[in-house]
């Protein structure tokens, strides 16, 4: 069935309007002006406006902003809080916790010069930027699939409104547009969905690791003026994750903004093995220790939200560019986790995309086609240079554990600047790391107390989600029969626990069990298309607009 | 014959409302704003209008700052011809507003002003009343249906007791209610053009309105948490909880 769709055509369009896709889009046109020349650029973002799916931490590192608008402080960009403090800790137990002395914090996680930002709100004030510039941005549609001939990427078609539940189209059933460009920037950041199908078709991750993840769990807290330091930042290892251990390794961050604001969040790497842990019980009972309590009792939870993070950094960094079109940011892995930051890497990719492609097209380039220059430039960036020392600090933590691998990391970025003479590599993907649940101990978590941790349905409410309910369902089983009959004996089941939204569960009917997907709660994390042991759960994007709307995530 | 719809600003519907922690106001700073549902309402009904004839023009037209101009942009996707921009960064009061776009509807010379019944942060439900009043001509408020034909206006309202049908001689002031119509989805080459259509702007001062803070607002409490319900197992324990609380 062939449907009739409305085109539109530019020369660059964009995909995913977070760090990524909008430095890209402002560099382009900044390249375009300085040669006295028009390039025209478009970005869609699936979000219902700009920010509303960005979920950052965020400590900030100027850099590639600075190189982007070095006047960004009279253009009002919103870095209102400047790093004063760094703590860090290792959790040694529930109440117990040993602060690391200054001398051995790896240079690596050491904020002087940094800022505590929103990134949504910073994407906000990119996209009044790029605007200015004159992108065209498109809130509220999102891009389903590539548009594919001969083998060259041509643009997207965005995903239909007003498709019912069960296929039927409803009497507002618009097909979604065709748009089309000479070069396509695919930014849609960590574990993009149409990225996923472009690494697979045109074999872009041939010699590459196996990519690595995380889920961050993130909430906003409005607390008590007397307990605020702005600038304070605080990171954790260890409880109620593993410390010496491998199984669940990950880290944590309490951040003090302006305005009396703390972020705080957990972060749980996607190798943990016990198919019984629950990422978002794990982040609840960690703000009962002393440490973060002090700062959040008596407060108010004002936000809540969750995004998987990509963190296989160089090792695990696909091929970037294919026919008409590339990879930037985390869509392709560009994130530096051994300062747990993607948002300045996301937007120097993009910059550095955005000048291989505004070269060509001002050089006359037809498009359509691979644009080697984009590596090339890359791997002569400091970008490159920063990836490179930072490639063994993953695999080390993933191997030993956050104490013996945060020794190792501490001495391979202080004493060899991150120039270990070697690499160590992890081959092993997460959604192959969970053991069987009949080896593994079921988790008992505290019942939230209402106070400093709460239940999901209610967190849930708070990332203001929200999908147009008829509609297709967009977490796709490619084998509907898996959940229960496969994943539940073997593995228990675990989307009922890894999703933050609760978007699955399992529900008892007598003698049998139906796997239920409560697709509206869904924050699009990504996390259910990466943990997934069968692989069996596809995430594709819902109606334009639908989703979380974070407001100062 | 032309209409002018105003169309307001506000924080999304789907935004959970924080107050301030220091009780000036509710938090709008990164937070989403769209088109007022009920203003929305409005734009609809009269692009439906327009496509049955009606109307000839569709004029939009925002009082607020900068960031309005999205709100415009909203309007001339759904359909508005061209757009008025009254451009105030500080607080407008409602009867600012009703001054300011009165002295619009003059300007343009439309014959009918449609807007929604209230706006969903304040929900002062005045602006369309005072606009009529201002001017001096009909009003027919929280409308259900609205038929145009010659120099009339058939508009039927719900009310308490059920459904009220009245006439109005054009030019008037018709304010919408939620079973008015469902607003269309924006297409993308909607929005496409809409970026191309014009906007002009004006300020209070061109208007001849002079912005009067007759209203002070003294201070902005969020509502009180509910408190936890209490599980009963029987009829009797039931019966002494309400004793308890006074309520039998
Ligand atoms: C909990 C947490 C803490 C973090 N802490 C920090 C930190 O302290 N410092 C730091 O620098 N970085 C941090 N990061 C990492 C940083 O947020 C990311 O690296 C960065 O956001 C990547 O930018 P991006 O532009 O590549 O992708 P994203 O920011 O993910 O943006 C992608 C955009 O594309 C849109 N999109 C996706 N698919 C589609 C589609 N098909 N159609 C249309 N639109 C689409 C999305 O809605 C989104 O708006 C953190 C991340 C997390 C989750
Ligand atoms: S359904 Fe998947 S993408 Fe959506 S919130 Fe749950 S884990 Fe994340």
């Amino acid at each position: 069935m062939s449907v009739e769709r409305d085109v539109m055509e530019y020369d660059v369009l964009v995909v995913g309007a977070g760090p990524a896709g909008l430095s890209a889009a402002c560099r382009i046109k900044q390249l375009a002006a300085a040669a006295g020349q028009e390039i025209s650029v478009c970005v869609i973002e699936k979000g219902s406006e700009v920010g509303a799916h960005i979920l950052s931490g965020a400590v900030f590192e100027p850099r590639a902003l600075n190189e982007l608008f070095p006047d960004w402080k009279e253009k009002g960009a919103p870095l209102k809080t400047p790093v004063t403090a760094d703590e860090i800790y290792f959790f040694t137990g529930a109440t117990r916790a040993l602060k690391m002395p200054n001398l051995f914090v790896p240079k690596t996680m050491h904020n002087e010069g940094n800022y505590i930002i929103s990134l949504a709100n910073l994407c906000r004030w990119l996209a009044q930027q790029a605007e200015a510039l004159g992108v065209e941005i498109y809130p509220g549609f999102a891009a389903q699939t590539a548009i594919i001939e001969d083998n060259v990427v041509r643009g997207v078609i965005l995903s239909d409104m007003g498709v019912a539940r069960d296929g039927t189209h409803k009497p507002d059933y618009t097909p979604g547009m065709e748009l089309r460009a000479k070069y396509t920037l695919f930014a849609e950041g960590c574990r993009g969905h149409i990225g996923k199908q472009l690494i697979a078709r045109y074999e872009l991750a041939r010699d590459a690791d196996p990519q690595h993840y995380a889920i961050g769990l993130k909430e906003i807290w409005t607390i008590d003026p007397a307990k605020h330091r702005p600038g304070l930042v605080v990171h954790g290892a260890g409880w109620p994750l593993s410390l010496f251990g491998t199984d669940a390794t990950g880290g944590s961050f309490l951040y003090h903004l302006e305005d009396n604001t703390v972020y705080v969040g957990l972060i749980v790497d996607l190798s943990y093995s016990n198919p019984y842990l629950s990422p978002f019980d794990e982040f609840q009972r960690f703000k009962h220790h002393p440490v973060i309590r002090q700062y959040l009792e008596g407060g108010t939870r004002t936000a809540y939200g969750a995004r998987a993070i990509v963190k296989g950094g160089l090792n695990a960094l696909p091929r970037l560019v294919f026919p008409g079109g590339m990879l930037i940011g985390d869509d392709a892995g560009t994130l530096n986790f051994a300062k747990i930051k993607g948002s300045h890497t996301a937007m120097k990719c993009g910059m550095i995309a955005a000048e291989a492609v505004a070269e060509a097209l001002l050089a006359g380039n037809p498009g359509g086609e691979v644009l080697e220059s984009y590596p090339a430039k890359f791997k002569a960036s400091w970008l490159y240079d920063e990836l490179y020392r930072s490639r063994n600090f993953g695999p080390v933590l993933h191997k030993f554990g956050a104490l013996i691998g945060g020794a190792i990391n501490y001495i391979e970025q202080n004493w060899f600047g991150g120039k270990f003479p070697w690499t160590v590599h992890d081959l092993k993907p997460d959604h192959a790391a969970l053991k069987l649940a009949s080896e593994c101990k079921p988790i008992a978590y505290p019942k939230p107390d209402g106070k400093l941790s709460f239940d999901k349905l209610s967190s849930v409410f708070l990332s203001s989600t929200n999908h147009e309910e008829d509609q297709p369902v967009h977490l796709q089983l490619k084998d509907p029969s898996i959940p229960i009959a496969k994943n539940l004996p073997l593995y228990a089941e675990p989307a009922q626990r890894y999703c933050p939204a609760g978007v699955y569960e399992v529900i008892d009917e007598g003698n049998t069990k139906r796997f239920q997907i409560n697709a509206q709660n869904c924050v699009h994390c990504k996390t259910c298309d990466i943990k997934d042991p069968a692989q069996n759960i596809n995430w594709v994007a819902p109606e334009g607009g639908g989703g979380p709307n974070y407001a100062n995530m | 014959m032309k209409a002018l719809v105003s169309v307001k600003r506000v924080v999304d519907y789907n935004v959970r409302i924080q107050v301030k922690s220091d009780g000036s106001g509710v938090v709008t700073d990164g937070v989403k704003h769209s088109m007022n549902p009920f203003d929305e309402i409005a734009m609809e009904e009269a692009v439906r209008l327009k496509e049955k004839g009606k109307i000839t023009e569709i004029v939009a037209v925002t009082i607020g700052g900068a960031k309005n101009e999205e709100t415009l942009r909203t309007a001339l996707a759904f359909g508005a011809d061209r757009a008025i921009h009254i451009k105030e960064e500080g607080e407008v009061q409602p009867l600012t507003a009703a001054k300011a776009l009165a002295a619009t509807m003059k300007k343009e010379g439309a014959q009918l002003f449609l807007c929604g019944k209230q706006a969903i942060d304040d929900d002062a439900n005045q602006t369309g009343q005072m606009v009529a009043a201002l001017l001096d001509i009909a009003q027919a408020t929280f409308a259900s249906k609205i038929e145009i034909d010659g120099g009339k206006a058939t508009v039927t309202r719900e009310v308490d007791a059920g459904l009220e049908t009245l006439e109005v001689d054009l030019p008037a002031v018709i304010t919408t209610d939620l079973r008015l119509n469902e607003p269309r989805y924006l297409k993308l080459p909607d929005i496409m053009k809409a970026k191309k259509k014009p906007i002009e702007t004006v300020t209070f001062a061109d208007l001849g309105v002079s912005p009067a803070a007759g209203i002070k607002t003294t201070k902005t409490v969020p509502p009180p948490s509910r408190s936890k319900g209490v599980m009963v197992k029987t009829v009797d324990e039931l019966v002494s909880a309400l004793k308890a609380k006074g309520l039998l």
